[in-house]
């Protein structure tokens, strides 16, 4: 983690990037560039057999546009929803002692393991209209989630959470609880103490979860179309319209599939610019 | 000692890799062709709306075949033929559309022609005992009525609009699943109200749902054709299996599933 708390603030820049003159050993490098190669390739596989000539007009049908509009508008809403939610349940689970801690810490981490189709699956046996939750939601106020962008939303949220809060939750293990100390001893709350010392103190690690969240968020399929259906415009997002392209089309799912990613990477990298490298 | 299994696995692992990487050529893999009698691994790929029925009839073959064991792979026949032409090993392929199986024999992925050995029609997929009382395609457009369809790239979503277009039938659903099990799974939660499902599934699903049957899907009926895959590590074993798919027997069980003999 990145926590230089005893360094002085005017460090030269490369040593607070961690970066160090020398020769990089060899039984680093090679796996090291191994494992790029691993997850590099495959992306290499997708650049290759993209139909490069008919790329413009395939670009531009209109159903393109709509489901990455849908898929960032509902990735960047459910990461909203993990930060509200996620960032509390962190701190929760790194600054307070209560009993059952270490369950509710393996509870956490369910959606990851959770096969994205069983969990969506398990939200409509809650939300689904005949859901325990849902039911009650419909009978009372009208309301039914599957096959709402809201559902896309809370299936996303429910995948992503977990990444969000582990991040957290490591970023807060890491920061020198001392600080909140004593701004505890200088007479802040503990609401204080939080806003103001220790969410700053945890920035990066914050950012970095959140990237995370949205990155899994806007990659989300199995959950997505269980819970909230496929339809256009909808709830059909970018990994949605991939899959069905596949059905017909290799190359239109190349292509969407390389909209998706560069769309993604280029927003990730300006994002890890700003927040993550940032002093 | 420990080297032989260790190279088979070592194989195995690399004819995975190469299949995962899309650029295995599929030219060899464990499976033992043994002379002229019928015996090693069949490896079938078979459309996802064959499951119940395929594993039967598996299980019927190896009895019939002592020594041979016939290995699935169940899926939306699109994926099947995507992975049939980027190399996956296979001596089998049955796919529940005609297009499907065009991708692999266009591609030069067929050992012979194809040939149609059953057909399904659709059917209103509605919850047990209808309660609802859904009994013809019009009653799906019915306000407050939630409709599961299939996506039109797949055979039972291509075979819906046929259906609805030959009753005139202006629909706007819920959803447009990937497959017929994921329309058909909306039913069994209750989560939509019908769903256009083949006759096979919904027969499949008898505990949770009934199958409306209506005029017009007899305009929309699907073949299922099957072929022996160019390059079959089980060359001998494949032809028995399609054989015996084709048989009284293999027949039968189809028809009890509620698909049409051809």
């Amino acid at each position: 983690m990145t926590t230089t708390t005893d360094a002085p603030p005017a460090v030269p820049a490369d040593r607070r990037t961690g970066a160090r003159r020398g020769r990089v050993p060899l039984p680093l490098l090679l796996p090291a560039a191994l494992g790029l190669l691993f997850l590099v390739l495959p992306l290499a596989g997708l650049v290759v057999r993209a139909p490069w000539s008919t790329l413009p007009q395939r670009l531009t049908e209109p159903g393109v546009l709509t489901a990455l509009r849908l898929s960032l508008q509902t990735a960047t809403l459910a990461t909203l929803l993990c930060l509200l939610l996620g960032v509390p349940l962190a701190w929760l689970l790194a600054r307070v002692e209560f009993r059952g801690r270490r369950l509710v810490r393996a509870l956490v981490t369910v959606p990851l393991v959770l096969p994205p189709v069983v969990g969506g699956v398990a939200l409509l046996l809650v939300f689904g209209r005949r859901g325990l939750v849902g039911g009650w939601l419909d009978a009372t106020f009208g309301v039914t989630l599957p096959f709402t962008t809201t559902g896309v939303v809370l299936a996303e949220a429910f995948v992503a959470m977990p990444f969000l809060v582990i991040a957290v939750e490591g970023a807060l293990r890491g920061a020198d609880p001392r600080y909140e100390e004593a701004a505890a001893t200088l007479g802040a709350g503990r609401w204080t103490t939080f806003t103001h010392v220790t969410l700053p103190l945890v920035g990066p690690g914050l950012a970095a979860g959140a990237v995370l969240c949205w990155a899994r968020a806007l990659g989300e399929f199995g959950a997505t179309i269980t819970f909230a259906g496929n339809y256009p415009g909808r709830t059909q997002t970018m990994p949605l319209a991939v899959y069905l392209a596949l059905e017909t089309d290799l190359e239109s799912a190349i292509v969407l599939s390389l909209v998706l990613l560069t769309v993604s990477v280029t927003i990730l990298a300006a994002l890890r610019d700003r927040w993550i490298t940032a002093p | 000692m420990s080297n032989r299994p260790m190279r088979a696995a070592l194989a195995g692992a690399l004819a995975l890799a190469l299949t995962l990487a899309g650029c295995g050529d599929g030219d060899d893999t464990a499976g033992a062709a043994g002379g002229s009698g019928v015996t090693g691994t069949v490896t079938v790929l078979a459309a996802a709306s064959l499951t119940e029925s395929f594993i039967q009839i598996g299980k019927d073959f190896e009895a019939a075949h002592p020594g041979t064991t016939v290995v699935f792979n169940f899926g939306g026949s699109s994926a099947l033929a995507t992975q049939i032409n980027q190399g996956a090993p296979a001596d089998v392929f049955a796919s529940a559309a005609p297009r499907n199986m065009a991708t692999v024999t266009e591609a030069g992925n067929a050992d012979g022609e194809p040939s149609t050995f059953v057909r399904n029609q659709l059917v209103i997929a509605v919850a047990r005992d209808n309660p609802k009382g859904i009994t013809n395609l019009a009653d799906l457009t019915r306000p407050g009525t939630k409709v599961a369809l299939c996506a039109e790239q797949v055979p039972c979503g291509a075979a819906a609009r046929t259906a609805l277009d030959a009753a005139a039938v202006k629909l706007t659903p819920v959803t447009l699943e990937q497959d017929v099990k994921g329309a058909l799974a909306k039913v069994r939660l209750g989560e939509v109200d019908a769903a256009l499902v083949y006759r096979t599934d919904a027969k499949a699903a008898a505990g949770d749902v009934t199958g409306v049957e209506f005029p017009e899907s007899a305009r929309a009926i699907n073949d299922y054709p099957i072929v022996l895959l160019k390059g079959a590590p089980n060359r001998v074993g494949g032809q028995a299996f399609v054989g015996y798919v084709r048989s009284e027997a293999g027949r039968a069980v189809l028809t009890e599933a509620g698909f049409q003999a051809s």
